[in-house]
């Protein structure tokens, strides 16, 4: 019998986005955070630095005590891009948009959500909000607020 | 501590689907190089083979290669940074000779990227960005890329006309350069009713993949003086960075920061400015890209690139000449390929052999090689 004695493996962020390609990482709560509704990055303890995407470890003090925090609120909409074509894997969702949004201490990348394209326009305030994919998986999407 | 030379360059044809194998395909660039320095194995130190993974099966290509073109027993290594591995080759090179720890050093670049669909490509490509975070929104290079001249655009009243001027002069290019792979005549219109790829990016503004080698020799003055190089090329600058991968971590949307920082570190270790710059080979994956190269050089003030594909500045017959070989939109972009490819152009040009594509006497040349989403920037610059 495999694996009965062994320490089941935390495989959670294979849950993230269309396809995943990767499923363990230390900030895998993330995902936890993603099934209640709300997306998170993570704050340093130690000096305040911010991160989104969420890290484990800090680059600026070598620290690893980081809190959660909900991204919340709008950011605005740096640039974004409609694919007509997509990698393998993602034909399905097309035609898709990804976007960057600036939230002022750090952006988020993603999709952009039941926006139509020709509404969207640099410089809108956008939110960033938790979206459940066909295929059951998860990510989120910018919406307006 | 001597000047360091490149001394010898090769490429083969840029195609899609070599009829060979990657050995074969380094073959051809490798033969070139090495018949244009008179050099024989054993006038070579060590070799840096270049390439981005993936696209072939091959593991850890550099001791294959080394094998095949005689290069053992010497010691060879392996660099990466995805679209710019051959130019961190040259900085890698350069610093291997410069240090006195070889007297020469043979850079080579390959990719073979026909050994997977276009769409496989795509996905290969996205994955040189941020695969944990970014690669599951399904992202690819022309839409990352797009990202920028969407930002671009916006922000200083460009047009996708304006972009269409430079696959135009691309296209006006290619013809006159044999190692092309597309030869073909693009006017205004067809760039401009061309299929969207990624907003707003069509068919036109993008590179092609292509399977390629390029192969180049750096070697000091004592190898410049005992193979008896007529015309040796003088590397005057090599300058480098790196950028956050993620999107989130940037903070220019209309340039590339890691392009900027690295013409600074390269004119300054040359002593030279934008203006000497005679000839030059960007970075054109996409038309967006030799657009913010104008600019992220210093051959126009930001925005203000726009005016120099209007005024055909570019052209070879203009004050700046840039991609006069069809670059890479003409050419083809094998990724680990590409940067040697710029670098032979710009070495030819420095000998007065470039043929048809030749411009009027350039004293200086700069090379500007990007990897991946403007994650490696590297510029070098060469002078008689």
């Amino acid at each position: 019998m495999a694996g009965k004695d062994k320490k089941e493996k935390d495989l959670r962020f294979a849950k993230f986005g269309t396809v995943s390609f990767t499923a363990t990482t230390k900030v895998n709560d993330f995902i936890d955070h993603l099934e209640k509704g709300q997306v998170t990055g993570t704050k340093c303890n130690k000096c305040g630095m911010v991160f989104f995407p969420p890290r484990a470890d800090c680059y600026q003090c070598l620290s690893s005590d980081m809190s959660w925090f909900p991204v919340s609120g709008t950011g605005k909409l740096v640039t974004y891009s409609q694919l007509m074509y997509a990698p393998v894997g993602f034909n399905e969702d097309l035609p898709y948009a990804i976007a960057v949004l600036d939230y002022g201490d750090y952006k988020v990348f993603g999709r952009i959500g039941n926006v139509p394209l020709t509404e969207v326009q640099i410089g809108m305030e956008l939110k960033t909000e938790v979206n459940k994919l066909p295929n059951g998986q998860l990510n989120y999407v910018f919406n307006r607020p | 501590m001597g000047r360091v030379a490149i001394i010898g360059v090769g490429q083969s044809a840029f195609s899609r689907g070599y009829p060979g194998s990657i050995r074969e395909l380094c073959f051809e660039a490798y033969k070139e190089a090495m018949t244009d320095a008179k050099a024989q194995n054993k006038d070579i130190g060590a070799s840096v083979i270049c390439s981005s993974p993936e696209y072939d099966k091959q593991r850890s290509p550099a001791g294959v290669m080394a094998e095949y073109l005689g290069l053992t027993p010497q010691p060879t290594f392996y660099a990466e940074t995805l679209c710019s591995s051959s130019s961190t080759g040259l900085k890698l090179a350069y610093s291997l000779v410069k240090s006195g720890l070889h007297q020469s050093v043979l850079v080579l670049g390959f990719q073979k990227m026909s050994e997977i669909s276009s769409a496989e490509s795509q996905e290969r490509m996205g994955r040189g960005a941020d695969i944990q975070w970014e690669s599951p929104f399904g992202t690819m290079m022309p839409a990352y890329y797009a990202m920028y001249a969407r930002a671009y655009l916006t922000h200083y009243g460009v047009t996708e006309e304006d972009l269409a001027l430079i696959r135009v002069k691309a296209a006006t290019y290619g013809p006159l350069n044999e190692k092309a792979g597309f030869k073909k005549a693009v006017d205004l219109q067809t760039c401009l009713s061309a299929d969207p790829v990624a907003s707003p990016l069509k068919v036109y503004d993008c590179c092609a993949n292509a399977d390629g080698a390029s192969c180049f020799i750096v070697a000091n003055e004592q190898v410049v003086k005992d193979l008896g190089i007529a015309k040796p090329i003088w590397v005057l600058g090599v300058g480098a960075a790196s950028a956050p991968v993620n999107m989130a971590g940037r903070d220019l949307f209309t340039g590339l920061k890691v392009a900027q920082l690295a013409s600074q570190e390269a004119y300054k270790m040359a002593g030279v400015s934008a203006k000497q710059i005679n000839v030059a080979e960007v970075h054109d994956c996409f038309t967006i890209a030799e657009m913010m190269a104008y600019e992220n050089l210093g051959f126009a003030e930001p925005g203000q690139g726009k005016e120099l594909i209007r005024a055909k500045a570019t052209y070879k017959e203009g004050h700046i000449p840039v991609n006069v070989d069809g670059g890479l939109l003409s050419k083809g972009h094998p990724i680990g390929a590409t940067g040697g490819s710029q670098i032979r152009t710009i070495v030819l040009q420095l000998r007065g052999e470039a043929g048809p594509m030749q411009v009027k006497d350039p004293q200086i040349g700069l090379v500007h090689n990007i990897g991946g989403v403007g994650l490696y920037g590297n510029v070098s610059i060469l002078g008689r």
